[in-house]
């Protein structure tokens, strides 16, 4: 299989450390002061859904594996930590890595069926295994079928600050995504993300120079479902709310939209991405199936014509000033 | 009352058939992808929304034009290939030079728009459709009591299944057919128009859905997520035959619609989810699929 997009092929050049840092800080600075003029519930929305996105993008746009299905982590974590919330009373700095683990272990069976098959194949069985995900939670008991699970208290992080406050909440989320981000970033420039490119641009050959590809595939695969895990938690814990949307296949197709519209193979494109689609949903949310039909026309144009996403687009322009996006 | 493993005998066959129109369905559709894939290399999202618009153009057929169910079951797959054969011509032939993931997506967006249309104007409860008054009634096999419609659906879908093969398999239209699926560039040098070749395929292919669509209608009452949810677990059963032959994709169909049935009589809480198991299963003994070629 070829490598996706141009976007995720541009060079990666040594680049000046003082111009990142400063877009960095400046979005830093940005974000920071965004809960004082936007409403804080959309701001954390956006970036549990970044973070999601990201997460996904590191198995297609730096593994080169469209996972169709990635809305079984999301949501299976999302269940698991409400569940360990509401009725374990755990607090979150326990719930959420208890979502996260039980995402990594279904992600580690999930990826070492769905490697052995490539392309559209992969494509297809992690959609297939995430119906069967789906299935599994309309019918289990501590899902609440229909219900989902209501309620779920934020509870006290670390004992000492109280996240049913709106803000302390925000900041919460913030520090999750920023550290997420802060991890792909770690894991696409690590000796493991070289090879992880050089499978997605040509496995045959990483093969024949000795590499274990199905290895590479599945910690990578793990890695995405576990941080897909972390957004669902934390997404839990946000909405108080875990549910079969979260499960649902058309989630798993908003992540790939959300990758797909912001910059395959960008650091900052899925977040981007992620709150365009988010802004879509809320201002149509009371207009029935025109979101489902914008987002249809937005994957249709995306292909068709914009294959490099926003962020992607930008990226030749940013890389001339010294900036990867 | 005879039993079957303390199952009444009468609900072990209707399950059994309840089963086999699901595979009837499976095999139709999974047929389609095989065809599909196998001279466009691209996995066609949109099927179970292009089924679900040959359920609804019969509905539309027969409350707006007074198009009865048999002229429905020629007209509607027309109507909907020639929707089919506009979105390969302007969209996917535009696609074919790139990863075929691409015509994945771009499929999967076409999938959520006709859906998304498909709500907005009928919404989720279903419109009924009614058994044309030459297959109502049934017959009393002795054993079991067989509604007229449901064996004529299994019977036309096995018809129109072997006619494919047939014609695949047979005819020198076939015979183009599997040399451009091996070898593109030396078919057209024989002066063979491929590129109508492959938007005849898709036109076909399309057909065939919108036909099953028909087909399920006066079944299942007519629904927009109709197809949305048939199409995920064809994919399973496209991925447990392997897309390699053609014969494969019905016989899996089929096979896994009587599993499907049969675990709907001994274990029902599984029902839903047996196809998936099964194509666990198969990933882990043979992952190319049972009748696949691995590469």
């Amino acid at each position: 299989m070829t490598a996706l997009p141009a976007a995720a092929r541009h060079r990666q050049a040594r680049i000046p450390v003082s111009r990142q840092m400063l877009l960095v800080l400046i979005l830093l600075a940005a974000a920071l002061a965004a809960p004082f003029a936007v409403y804080p519930v959309f701001l954390m929305k956006g970036l549990c859904y970044g973070l999601f996105a990201t997460a996904f993008d590191l198995l297609l746009g730096f593994a080169g594996l469209l996972s169709f299905g990635h809305a079984a982590f999301f949501g299976f974590a999302a269940y698991v930590t409400a569940n360990a919330a509401r009725q374990w009373g755990w607090p979150p700095e326990l719930a959420i890595p208890c979502g996260v683990a039980a995402a990594a272990a279904l992600g580690a069976a999930f990826g070492w069926l769905a490697i052995r098959r490539q392309g559209i194949y992969f494509a297809m069985i992690t959609l297939a295994l995430a119906q069967m995900m789906y299935f599994v939670a309309v019918e289990a008991p501590f899902t609440h079928g229909e219900d989902g699970i209501q309620g779920v208290p934020r509870g006290l992080l670390f004992g000492l600050f109280d996240l049913s406050n709106s803000r302390t909440m925000y900041y919460f989320v913030l520090a999750v995504f920023v550290l997420g981000l802060a991890f792909l970033h770690r894991v696409v420039h690590s000796p493991f993300g070289q090879v992880l490119k050089a499978i997605r641009d040509n496995e045959p050959r990483a093969v024949s120079l000795g590499y274990r590809v199905e290895r590479y595939k599945l910690v990578a695969f793990v890695l995405s479902a576990g941080m897909a895990g972390l957004a669902g938690s934390v997404k839990a814990l946000v909405f108080q709310l875990a549910s079969l949307g979260d499960v649902h296949w058309h989630a798993s197709g908003e992540v790939v939209l959300m990758t797909l519209l912001g910059g395959v193979g960008t650091l900052f494109g899925p977040t981007v991405g992620a709150f365009v689609v988010v802004t879509i949903q809320d201002v149509f949310a009371e207009a029935g199936s025109w979101v489902t039909i914008i987002q249809g026309a937005i994957f249709v144009i995306c292909v068709l014509a914009f294959r490099r996403g926003i962020v992607g687009m930008a990226a030749p322009w940013l890389a001339r000033r010294g900036i990867e996006a | 009352m005879t039993t079957v493993l303390g199952i009444p005998i009468q609900v072990l066959f209707g399950q059994l058939l309840l089963g086999l129109i699901n595979g009837a369905f499976y095999a139709v559709l999974s047929l389609g992808l095989a065809l599909i894939f196998g001279l466009l290399n691209i996995i066609n999202f949109a099927h179970g929304a292009l089924y679900m618009m040959g359920a609804f153009a019969a509905w539309l057929l027969l409350s707006h034009a007074g198009i009865g169910y048999w002229g429905a079951l020629v007209l509607a797959p027309l109507l909907v290939a020639g929707i089919g054969i506009a979105v390969e011509r302007t969209m996917l032939s535009r696609l074919y030079k790139l990863d075929h993931l691409y015509s994945l997506l771009l499929t999967f967006g076409l999938a959520l728009i006709a859906e998304g249309v498909f709500r907005q104007l009928y919404g989720i409860s279903g419109l009924p459709y009614e058994i044309p008054a030459s297959l109502r009634g049934g017959w009393n096999l002795g054993f079991m009591f067989l509604p007229v419609y449901r064996g004529w659906v299994v019977m036309a879908s096995l018809i129109l299944c072997l006619g494919t093969w047939i014609a695949i398999e047979k005819t020198r239209l076939g015979a183009l057919l599997r040399a451009a699926t091996e070898n593109p560039p030396l078919v057209q040098a024989f002066g063979v128009n491929v590129p109508r070749l492959v938007t005849a395929t898709y036109g076909f292919g399309v057909a065939v859905a919108a036909l099953a669509g028909v087909l399920a209608a006066p079944i299942y009452s007519v629904n927009p997520l109709m197809g949305s949810n048939l199409i995920i677990t064809v994919f399973a059963v496209v991925v447990i035959g392997g897309m390699g032959s053609i014969l494969g994709s019905i016989v899996t169909g089929f096979l896994l619609g009587l599993v499907e049935g049969l675990t709907k009589v001994f274990f029902p809480q599984g029902a839903a989810t047996v196809v998936f198991v099964v194509m666990a299963i198969v990933l882990l003994v043979k992952p190319a699929g049972l009748f696949g070629r691995s590469n």
